[in-house]
C-alpha cells in the first residue's frame, strides 16, 4: 500500500458545538508522487430512522442513532483506485447559560413506602436511607449522594444504580415512549454494613446522554432507579427524574 | 654429530648477583605508586527533571593519575547515576530549590526502610495454601484470535465473543492448575496488549477482579490476591507507559515530575477513555479494582486528581459487603496509594477506620453462616486478614508519628476480639514502639478470648518485635518468664515451634548461657515426643543460627549442656550437614585464636566427622570441595602450643577421620610439615634427639599420607614439598625416598589432566614440577651407596622414556633445564645450600672423576638436544627448529665455557641454523649479538669479542 490517506482534526476530543469551525488537515502519505483528480471533503449528519414497533407508519429517530461524518475522498484515474477516509465526530448542543440549581432530594425506602406489593405482609423489614445531591445534573459531573441501609431483615444481595432513558415521540394521533436502560452501575454487593453510608456516584456515559430535550411532539428525559436486591430475591426498586444540562 | 667435551663454565655467584642486581633506588612515598589506592573527591549531582536544577558532574582525583574507569565513562559512571536519581536523600540534598519544594519529594517517594509488598507476596503465597477444588470463570485466550481472523469476523464481533461465547466455567481445579491459569490469563493480557487490542486487554483485567469477589475456597483467598493484583498491576503500568509513551514528542521526553500542562491533548483524551470506559463497568468490585490499578494515569489529567480519587475509592469500598473482600480492596488500595502518593497520608487512615468500622461483620450472621458452609474455624478464618491488615497497619505507621500509632493501638483496643487487630498491629508498627509497650502487650495478649485468634500468633508477633528491639532492662527477665509460661503450654508441636523458634533470638540476645540452655532443654522435651522435630527441621535450624550468632566464644556455646542435645534432633542426614555446615562456618568466621579447647574439639571433631561421613559416591564436587574447606578451617586453628606431640597426634587422628576428603589430607600434610619446621625453627636446626625421632615420625606421617591421594600432581609437589622439609631437617635418607618416589612417578603422569572440570594438556605442569625438582636436586647429596648423580640419572631415564607429545618441544626444554642444572652442578661451591647439610660440592670437593662423570651426562643430554635439532629439519618444523636453537644457543652462552673451541664451534653452528631457514626473527638476533658485544668488555670475557666476529648477520631479504 503506497498511499495512506488520513484526516486530523484539530481537537483530539473531536467534540465541536454548533457554529463552530471544525478544523485540522488531511494527510496524504506515500513513497511516490500521487497524481489525483481532486481531493473530495464531504460533511454528513445522519439520523438512523427505523420502523416503530408499536405504532404502525411511524418512524422512531433516538438519541444515539444521530451520527455526524466527515468523509474525504481522493479521485485518482482509472486504473487505481479512489482513497476514502472516514472520521467521526460530535457535536454538543450549545451550553445552557445560567448555572443549575441543585436539587437535593432526601429519600427513605421501608416496605410502606413501597408501590406495586403484591403481598406487603411477606415483605422482610428493612429501613433505606439516602440522599441525591442534585436531581438537576450538569452532564459531565457525576451524579452523587449516598445510601444508608440502617435497617434490614434479610441479607442484601445487592444495590444498582439503573441509569434510564426515555424518549416519547409524539403527534395528535398518540405518543410513542420508549425507556431504555443505558448504564446500570453496582454501588454495593453483598451484605453491606449496617448503618455505614455508600457512595452513590455514576458518571453519565458520554455516547448515550444528552441534555433534557422537551419539544412539542419529541422529549428525551433521563431517570435513575435505585434497585436493591435482597438475598430471598425481593427486588426493590425507587425512582428519580433526573434532568442533565450542559453548562 | 658433534662430539665434545663439555666445558662449564666457571661462575662467581656473589659478583655475577651483585652486578645483576638493579640499582637501588629510594623510594620517595610521597610519589606515585600503581598500587596505592586513588582517593577520588567527588562532587556529584543530578540533573533531575526538566527544571533542570543543579550542577554538573565531575570527578577529580588527588593522584596525578586520572582513573581509567571513570575517564572512559565521561565522569559520571551510569551505577551512581542511577543511585543518584533513585536515591530520595542524594535527590533532596542536590535540589537547590526551595525547602518547600524538597519537602514533597521526599514524600513522593518512599524510602528503603519501607518493606514493600514485593516482599510479603511469596509469604503470603506460601502460607494461604488448600487442598480444595476450585472454579474459574475464564475465556478462551489465546489460540482464539487467529482462528477468529480466518472467519474474517468484526472486531466488534470477536470481542462479544470473548464476554459470552467463550466464557466457561473450570471447575476442580487444584491450586497449581488455578495459579496456572491466572498466570495464563496474565499472559494473554500482555499478548492482547502488545497485538493492540486494549478492549480486550481491559477485559481480561475485568475478568480477573471479578474473581475477587468470589469466596468459595475462603483460605484460598489471600493467595488469590495476590495473584490477581500482580496481574492489575502490570495492567497499571501498561496503561500508564502507553500514555506516558503517548506524551513524547519526538523531542522532549516528560521527567517523572511532570505537569499535566505538559500532557498532550491526544494523551489526555486516551487516558480520559480509559477513565470513562472503566466508569461504565457494571460490577462494583472489578471497577474498583481496575480503576484503582491505573490510579496512577490521574497524573496526566490534573494535579489533584490522586487526592480527589482517593478518598472516593476509599469510600466505594464501603459497598463491598463482604468484611474479607473489602478488607483486601482496602490493602490494595494502600498499595496503590503508598506506591504513587505515599504523602496522602489521610485516605490510609480512613481505610482503617471504615475498616474498624465494618470489624463487627466479622462476626454477623453473613460470615459466619458462610464458614459453616465451608467448614472453616473461625481461628483459620481471622489469621486470613492479617495479610489485609497488617500491610494497612504496615502503611499507616511508616513513618508516621507516637500519638498517631497510640491512637490506633486504643481504637483497637476497644474493639471486642482485638487479637487480630492486636496482632496486626504488632506485625506493623515499628519495633521499637512495641518492645517499650512490651509488658502492655502481654497484658493484653492474655486478655484475649481463648476461641478467637489463635494465641501463639500473638506472642510469636511479639517475639519477632523483641528480636529486633530492645524491651526496657527492668522489664526482661519478666517478659522472657510470662511469654515462655504461655509458650510451654502450647499443644500442637507446630504451633510450640514457630513461637520458640523467635523467642530464642531473645533469650540469647539478652540473657546468659544459662537461660539459653533452659529455653533449648524445653524445646527438645516438645519436640521429641512422637519424633515431632521431624517435622519442624527449618525452625529448627533457624534455633541453631540464631544461637551460634549470639555466641562467637565457642568454648561458652559448647558448655552449653543441652546443645548437643539439640544437635541430635536432626536425625535426617542432609539437614544434619546442613547445619553442621552453619556451625562451622561460625566457627571459621568467630573464632580469632587457636585452640586446644578440649571441649570444643570433642564438639567440633563430632561436627565435621558428621560433615565429612555425609560424603558418599553421589556427592557433588563442589558440595565436597564445601565440606572440605569447612574442616581445613577447623584443623587450621587447632593449635596445642608447644606440645607438638601433642598436635601430630591430632592430625593422625583427623587423618584417619577424614580419609574420604581429599583437601583435607593435603591440608594435614601442610600441616604436619609446617609443625615439622616449626620443630625446626624452636630447636634452632640443631635437632636433639628426641626432636630428630619427632621429625622423622613427621616425615613418616607424610611419606605414608601421599599414596592415598589421586591427584598426580598434587602428590608429586607433595612429595618434592615434603622432601624439602625432610632435607631441612636433616632426614637424609628419607628426603632421597621422597624424591626418588616423585621421579618414579613421572612416568605415571596421564597426558591430559582435568582442571576445574576441564581437560587441558599435561605437559606444562610436568615441565613446571621437573624445573623444580632440578632446583632441589642441585643440593641434594648422591646417596653413599648409589653412583655419582644417582638421582639425575634416574630422572633423565624417566624422561627419556616418557612419551612426549609429538608436535612439541617440551622434552628439549627440560633437557637445557637438566644442562643449566649440570652447569650449576660443576661449580665449586653452590648457589644455595640447605642449612646443616653438604651438597655434592663439599660431599666431592671437586673431585675430577665426578666432573667427568658430571661432562659425560652433559654430553648424552646435548647429543640427544642435537639430534633433536635435527629431526626438526623438515619444512614444517623449520620455525620451531630456529627457535630451538636460539634457545640452545643461548644455554650455552649463559653456561658453557665459550674459550673451548668445540663449544665455541657448536655455538656458532647453532647460530648459523637458528637463522639458516630465513625463521629467526632478526630483532632478536641483533640484540642477542649486541648483548654478546657488550659482555665482551666485562673481565675474562674478551674471547666473546672473537665469537662475535664469527656471528654473521643475516641480512633481510
Amino acid at each position: 500500500m503506497g498511499t495512506v490517506l488520513d484526516i486530523k482534526i484539530k481537537r483530539a476530543n473531536k467534540v465541536y458545538y454548533a457554529g463552530e469551525v471544525l478544523s485540522g488537515v488531511v494527510v496524504i502519505s506515500s513513497k511516490d508522487p500521487v497524481q489525483h483528480q481532486g481531493i473530495l471533503l464531504t460533511m454528513e449528519g445522519l439520523v438512523n430512522l427505523q420502523l416503530s414497533a408499536k405504532s404502525v407508519g411511524m418512524f422512531e429517530a433516538f438519541c444515539n442513532s444521530v451520527k455526524y461524518t466527515l468523509r474525504c475522498d481522493l479521485r485518482r484515474s482509472l486504473l487505481a483506485k479512489d482513497l476514502t477516509k472516514i472520521c467521526e465526530f460530535i457535536i454538543h448542543s450549545t451550553p445552557q447559560k445560567g448555572k443549575s440549581t441543585p436539587s437535593p432530594v432526601d429519600f427513605t425506602i421501608t416496605p410502606e413506602t413501597l408501590q406495586n406489593v403484591k403481598e406487603r405482609a411477606s415483605l422482610p423489614k428493612f429501613l433505606i436511607r439516602g440522599h441525591l445531591n442534585s436531581t438537576n445534573c450538569v452532564i459531565t459531573q457525576p451524579l452523587t449522594g449516598e445510601l444508608v441501609v440502617e435497617y434490614s431483615e434479610a441479607a442484601i444481595k445487592n444495590i444498582e444504580l439503573q441509569l434510564v432513558r426515555v424518549e416519547t415521540c409524539g403527534c395528535a394521533e398518540g405518543y410513542a415512549r420508549d425507556a431504555t436502560e443505558i448504564q446500570n452501575i453496582q454501588i454495593a454487593d453483598g451484605d453491606v454494613c449496617r448503618s455505614l453510608s455508600v457512595p452513590i456516584y455514576m458518571i453519565f456515559p458520554r455516547l448515550f446522554t444528552c441534555p433534557t430535550l422537551e419539544t412539542t411532539n419529541f422529549k428525551v428525559e433521563f431517570e435513575v432507579n435505585i434497585v436493591v436486591l435482597l438475598h430471598d430475591d425481593h427486588l426493590i426498586t425507587e425512582n428519580f427524574p433526573l434532568k442533565l444540562c450542559r453548562i | 654429530i658433534h662430539v665434545f667435551n663439555r666445558h662449564s663454565r666457571q661462575r662467581n655467584y656473589k659478583t655475577e648477583f651483585e652486578s645483576c642486581r638493579p640499582e637501588i633506588v629510594p623510594l620517595d612515598f610521597g610519589d606515585y605508586h600503581p598500587l596505592k589506592p586513588i582517593t577520588v573527591i567527588e562532587s556529584k549531582t543530578k540533573k533531575m527533571g526538566r527544571k533542570g536544577s543543579t550542577s554538573s558532574t565531575s570527578s577529580s582525583s588527588s593522584s596525578s593519575m586520572v582513573d581509567p574507569l571513570s575517564s572512559v565513562l565521561d565522569g559520571t559512571d551510569p551505577l551512581s547515576m542511577f543511585a543518584a536519581i533513585a536515591d530520595p536523600v542524594t535527590t533532596t540534598v542536590n535540589m537547590d530549590g526551595s525547602r518547600k519544594k524538597r519537602d514533597r519529594d521526599d514524600n513522593s517517594l518512599v524510602g528503603t526502610d519501607f518493606e514493600p509488598w514485593s516482599s510479603k507476596r511469596g509469604d503470603i503465597l506460601a502460607r494461604y495454601t488448600t487442598t480444595e477444588k476450585l472454579s474459574i470463570v475464564s475465556c478462551k485466550t489465546t489460540t482464539s484470535t487467529s482462528a477468529m481472523s480466518e472467519k474474517v469476523r468484526t472486531r466488534l464481533e470477536e470481542l462479544d465473543d470473548l464476554e459470552e461465547g467463550s466464557q466457561r466455567e473450570l471447575l476442580n481445579l487444584t491450586q497449581q492448575d488455578y495459579m496456572n491459569r491466572i498466570e495464563e490469563l496474565n499472559q494473554s493480557l500482555k499478548d492482547a496488549w502488545a497485538s493492540d487490542q486494549k478492549v480486550k486487554a481491559l477485559k481480561i483485567v475485568i475478568q480477573c477482579s471479578k474473581l475477587l469477589s468470589d469466596t468459595s475456597v475462603i483460605q484460598f483467598y489471600p493467595s488469590k490476591f495476590v495473584l490477581i493484583t500482580d496481574i492489575l498491576d502490570t495492567f497499571g503500568k501498561l496503561v500508564y507507559e502507553r500514555i506516558l509513551s503517548m506524551c513524547m514528542d519526538n523531542r522532549s521526553i516528560l521527567s517523572d515530575h511532570f505537569s499535566p500542562e505538559n500532557v498532550n491533548d491526544t494523551a489526555k483524551e486516551t487516558c480520559l477513555n480509559w477513565f470513562f470506559k472503566i466508569a461504565s463497568i457494571r460490577e462494583l468490585i472489578p471497577r474498583f479494582y481496575v480503576e484503582a490499578a491505573i490510579l496512577n494515569c490521574n497524573k496526566f489529567l490534573s494535579k489533584t486528581g490522586i487526592s480527589e480519587c482517593l478518598p472516593r475509592l476509599t469510600c466505594m469500598i464501603r459497598g463491598i459487603g463482604d468484611p474479607l473482600v473489602s478488607v483486601y480492596a482496602r490493602a490494595y488500595l494502600c498499595r496503590v496509594g503508598m506506591e504513587v502518593a505515599p504523602h496522602l497520608k489521610e485516605s490510609l487512615n480512613k481505610n482503617f477506620f471504615d475498616f474498624l468500622l465494618t470489624f463487627k461483620q466479622i462476626h454477623g450472621d453473613t460470615v459466619q453462616n458462610q464458614l459453616v458452609v465451608q467448614g472453616v474455624e473461625i481461628p483459620l478464618y481471622l489469621t486470613l486478614y492479617s495479610p489485609a491488615i497488617d500491610w494497612i497497619l504496615q502503611c499507616i505507621a511508616y513513618h508516621a508519628p507516637e500519638v498517631l500509632l497510640t491512637e490506633m493501638m486504643e481504637r483497637c483496643k476497644k474493639l471486642g476480639n482485638n487479637a487480630l487487630l492486636l496482632n496486626s498491629v504488632m506485625s506493623a508498627f515499628r519495633a521499637e514502639f512495641i518492645a517499650t509497650r512490651a509488658m502492655d502487650f502481654i497484658g493484653m495478649i492474655k486478655e484475649c478470648d481463648e476461641s478467637g485468634f489463635p494465641k501463639h500468633l500473638l506472642f510469636r508477633s511479639l517475639g519477632l518485635n523483641l528480636a529486633l528491639a530492645d524491651p526496657p532492662e527492668s522489664d526482661r527477665l519478666q517478659i522472657l518468664n510470662e511469654a515462655w509460661k504461655v509458650i510451654t503450654k502450647l499443644k500442637n508441636p507446630q504451633d510450640y515451634i514457630n513461637c520458640a523458634e523467635v523467642w530464642v533470638e531473645y533469650t540469647c540476645r539478652h540473657f546468659t548461657k544459662r537461660e539459653v540452655n533452659t529455653v533449648l532443654a524445653d524445646v527438645i522435651k516438645h519436640m521429641t515426643p512422637d519424633r515431632a522435630f521431624e517435622d519442624a527441621y527449618p525452625q529448627l535450624h533457624s534455633i541453631i543460627k540464631k544461637v551460634i550468632a549470639y555466641f562467637h566464644d565457642f568454648s561458652i556455646l559448647f558448655s552449653v549442656e543441652k546443645f548437643l542435645p539439640f544437635l541430635d534432633m536432626f536425625q535426617k542426614e542432609n539437614v544434619r550437614v546442613e547445619v553442621c555446615k552453619c556451625i562451622m562456618e561460625a566457627f571459621i568466621k568467630h573464632q580469632q585464636e587457636p585452640t586446644k579447647d578440649p571441649v570444643i574439639l570433642n564438639a567440633l571433631l563430632h561436627v565435621c566427622k558428621t560433615m565429612h561421613d555425609s560424603v558418599n559416591a553421589l556427592t557433588l564436587e563442589d558440595e565436597k570441595r564445601m565440606l572440605a574447606v569447612l574442616i581445613n578451617g577447623f584443623i587450621k586453628m587447632v593449635s596445642f602450643g608447644r606440645d607438638f606431640e601433642q598436635q601430630l597426634s591430632f592430625y593422625v587422628e583427623t587423618r584417619s577421620m577424614f580419609c574420604n576428603l581429599e583437601p583435607v589430607l593435603v591440608q594435614l600434610i601442610h600441616s604436619v610439615n609446617k609443625l615439622t619446621m616449626e620443630t625446626r625453627r624452636v630447636m634452632k636446626g640443631n635437632h636433639s634427639r628426641k626432636t630428630a625421632a619427632f621429625v622423622r615420625a613427621c616425615v613418616a606421617f607424610c611419606f605414608i599420607t601421599i599414596p592415598s591421594l589421586t591427584g598426580i600432581f598434587t602428590r608429586l609437589n607433595l612429595y618434592l614439598h615434603s622432601g624439602q622439609v625432610a632435607l631441612a631437617n636433616q632426614c637424609l635418607s628419607q628426603a632421597d625416598a621422597f624424591f626418588r618416589a616423585a621421579v618414579s612417578l613421572v612416568p605415571e603422569v596421564p597426558k591430559m589432566i582435568n582442571i576445574d572440570g576441564k581437560m587441558r594438556p599435561s605437559e606444562s605442569f610436568l615441565l613446571e614440577f621437573l624445573s623444580n625438582l632440578f632446583s632441589t636436586l642441585l643440593i641434594v647429596p648422591d646417596h653413599p651407596e648409589q653412583g655419582v648423580l644417582f638421582l639425575v640419572r634416574g630422572l633423565l631415564n624417566v624422561i627419556q622414556d616418557y612419551t612426549w607429545e609429538d608436535n612439541s618441544d617440551d622434552k628439549i626444554r627440560i633437557y637445557t633445564n637438566v644442562l643449566h642444572l649440570l652447569s650449576a652442578m660443576n661449580q665449586e661451591t653452590y648457589l644455595y645450600h640447605v642449612d646443616k647439610v653438604d651438597s655434592n660440592d663439599s660431599l666431592y670437593g671437586g673431585d675430577s672423576k665426578f666432573l667427568a662423570e658430571n661432562n659425560k651426562l652433559c654430553e648424552t643430554v646435548i647429543t640427544q638436544i642435537l639430534e633433536h635439532l635435527k629431526a626438526l629439519g623438515k619444512d614444517e618444523t623449520l620455525k620451531r627448529q630456529s627457535v630451538l636453537a636460539l634457545s640452545f644457543f643461548n644455554s650455552i652462552l649463559a653456561h658453557g665455557d665459550l674459550r673451548n673451541n668445540k663449544l665455541n664451534q657448536l655455538s656458532v653452528n647453532l647460530w648459523n641454523l637458528a637463522q639458516r631457514h630465513g625463521c629467526a626473527d632478526t630483532r632478536t638476533m641483533v640484540k642477542t649479538l649486541e648483548y654478546i658485544k657488550k659482555r665482551s668488555k666485562q673481565p675474562e670475557m674478551s674471547h666473546l669479542s672473537e665469537l662475535a666476529l664469527r656471528l654473521p648477520l643475516q641480512t633481510r631479504t
